[in-house]
């Protein structure tokens, strides 16, 4: 396991210890994990393993029950203080989230905006950029996702495909330090994967900072630098992609990629 | 029974001017319901519970009591408070108040409808509350809530004939002025029917056009899921 101590110079996010219930149903049980800058890290693992919490408690969609995250050095939304869970003030919150950048399973597009009205929306009313150069910027990042032709179309006018890769443009817009994408592809029909998985194998090459949680296994062995095998709540296992897929060390990662794989009829060869 | 078509015309002056009245209480009602209306339908929803708290109270409690009683509190009961209010604020105060609850719920309702994934994606933003409620959640919520809203116009423009009994000057109220004056009940209480109705079918038609206007332009809310 790298080391996770928060604070550390290449350490963007550390997520120490956290543990998260919903009424009796333990989703995350003493989750300890570090993201260094520069690194693409794929969460894998069966559903209900607690892979969307996880991410969602990184910008604080949902919010932890114990443990520390921190962001860029510093704890962040609610965390221990003096023996007891203390919560950051909202502007704080706000101010860390808008270093996030976060891709939803369902696009989450805003209706009533074009796709040009999505991506500056937030620079212009959260980050206060003046509205020429965010649209200017809004204009690069659409040709960025191969959609420089649709800053007029309205959301339901693009295919979910096209969907995703405005959503993506919308958080890159926030010039993010941080990228989660929540299961990005998997709403997607299967035609329409390979341009969203195309525009975020990009961003990994540009060094972009990326927490993935993914049922997308080709995508995770050729982009992650590490893999995160999740199940009940915990890190069973984790490593390079290498590793976790040629020789999983767990029982419990050697039964899920089995079924995957078995179930994709790829990457046999390498099960 | 017989008619003067002459004596009819003699009333339309009066009946007008009564009608120019009804057409005011109700604009003016309106306009202040859809603010003080929208204000507590955002108050029920929010972070803060006293504040929840305190609009979940006034919406119940004016939609379990009827407008005519509302209006008697206003124009009859609080003089004995030392509030004397004239009969036009007093009606204004009463319709305002009336309709502001049902809005208020329509509102709510409406915010309410809006997805979770449009609050989250807002919030992962780093929107603030008060940012994506005006940028993101209310834009979409009032599209949602804009035939119900326009109905309400109708309604409160016939409800207003209520404040004919706290001695406004509408067109009901003179109406019943005449018609007692002169016991010409039939043809004034006709006409008076006729004054309505020649202003609010209209107003529904225009209402229903809205409608039908914005249903069109609704195919842009449209989501994947095929929610708005």
């Amino acid at each position: 396991m790298p080391d996770a101590a928060p604070g550390s110079d290449t350490t963007i996010l550390a997520l120490h210890g956290i543990s998260k219930s919903y009424g009796h149903l333990a989703v995350l049980r003493q989750v300890t994990l570090a993201i260094d800058k520069g690194e693409v890290v794929c969460i894998i693992g069966p559903s209900g393993a607690g892979k969307s919490t996880l991410l969602r408690c990184v910008n604080h969609l949902d919010s932890v029950d114990s443990g520390t995250i921190s962001f860029e050095g510093r704890p962040v939304y609610r965390y221990p203080l003096a023996g007891r869970m203390v919560t950051d003030p909202d502007r704080r919150i706000e101010e860390v989230r808008a270093r996030i950048g976060m891709v939803f399973q369902s696009f989450n597009l805003f209706p009533h905006l074009t796709a040009l009205g999505n991506i500056v929306e937030a620079p212009i009313h959260v980050l206060r950029e003046r509205p020429d150069a965010a649209l200017a910027r809004g204009r690069d990042l659409l040709a960025k996702v191969g959609l420089r032709e649709k800053e007029n179309a309205y959301p339901h006018q693009l295919s979910g495909g096209q969907q995703q890769r405005v959503a993506i443009a919308r958080a890159l817009a926030m010039n993010p330090k941080l990228m989660l994408f929540d299961e990005a592809t998997s709403a997607l029909d299967p035609e329409l994967v390979g341009e969203v998985l195309r525009v975020m194998r990009q961003l990994a090459a540009e060094g972009m900072t990326m927490l993935v949680v993914t049922h997308e296994m080709d995508f995770a062995r050729d982009v992650a630098d590490r893999v995160v095998f999740m199940a009940d709540g915990i890190i069973v296992e984790e490593g390079p992609p290498g590793a976790i897929f040629s020789a999983p060390a767990n029982p419990r990662t050697r039964q899920f990629l089995q079924n995957v794989l078995d179930r994709s009829g790829r990457l046999q060869a390498n099960g | 029974m017989s008619f003067s078509l002459h004596e009819m015309i003699s009333f339309l002056p009066t009946l007008l001017a009564g009608a120019r009245i009804t057409i005011t209480v109700s604009i003016v009602s309106y306009v202040l319901a859809l603010i003080v209306g929208l204000a507590f339908g955002i108050a029920r929803i929010i972070r803060f519970w006293p504040v929840r708290i305190i609009a979940a109270a006034y919406v119940q409690f004016i939609r379990g009591t009827p407008l005519l009683l509302q209006l008697f509190f206003i124009y009859y009961v609080l003089p004995y408070t030392g509030l004397v209010i004239a009969p036009f604020p007093s009606g204004v105060l009463g319709l305002t108040i009336n309709y502001s609850a049902y809005m208020a719920e329509v509102f709510r309702s409406g915010i309410q409808a809006i997805p979770h994934g449009q609050w989250q994606a807002a919030r992962s933003l780093g929107m603030s509350r008060r940012l994506l409620m005006r940028r993101i959640i209310l834009p979409q919520a009032i599209r949602i809530v804009l035939p119900a809203i326009g109905n309400f116009f109708v309604s409160i423009f016939k409800d207003s004939a209520l404040v004919s009994i706290i001695a406004m000057r509408d067109l009901m109220f003179r109406g019943e002025l005449l018609a007692s004056a002169t016991f010409k009940y039939f043809e004034i209480f006709t006409m008076v029917a006729i004054i309505y109705f020649i202003i609010s079918y209209p107003t529904a038609k225009l209402v229903e056009y809205i409608e039908v206007k914005l249903n069109v332009s609704d195919q842009h809310m449209q989501g994947p899921l095929g929610h708005v």
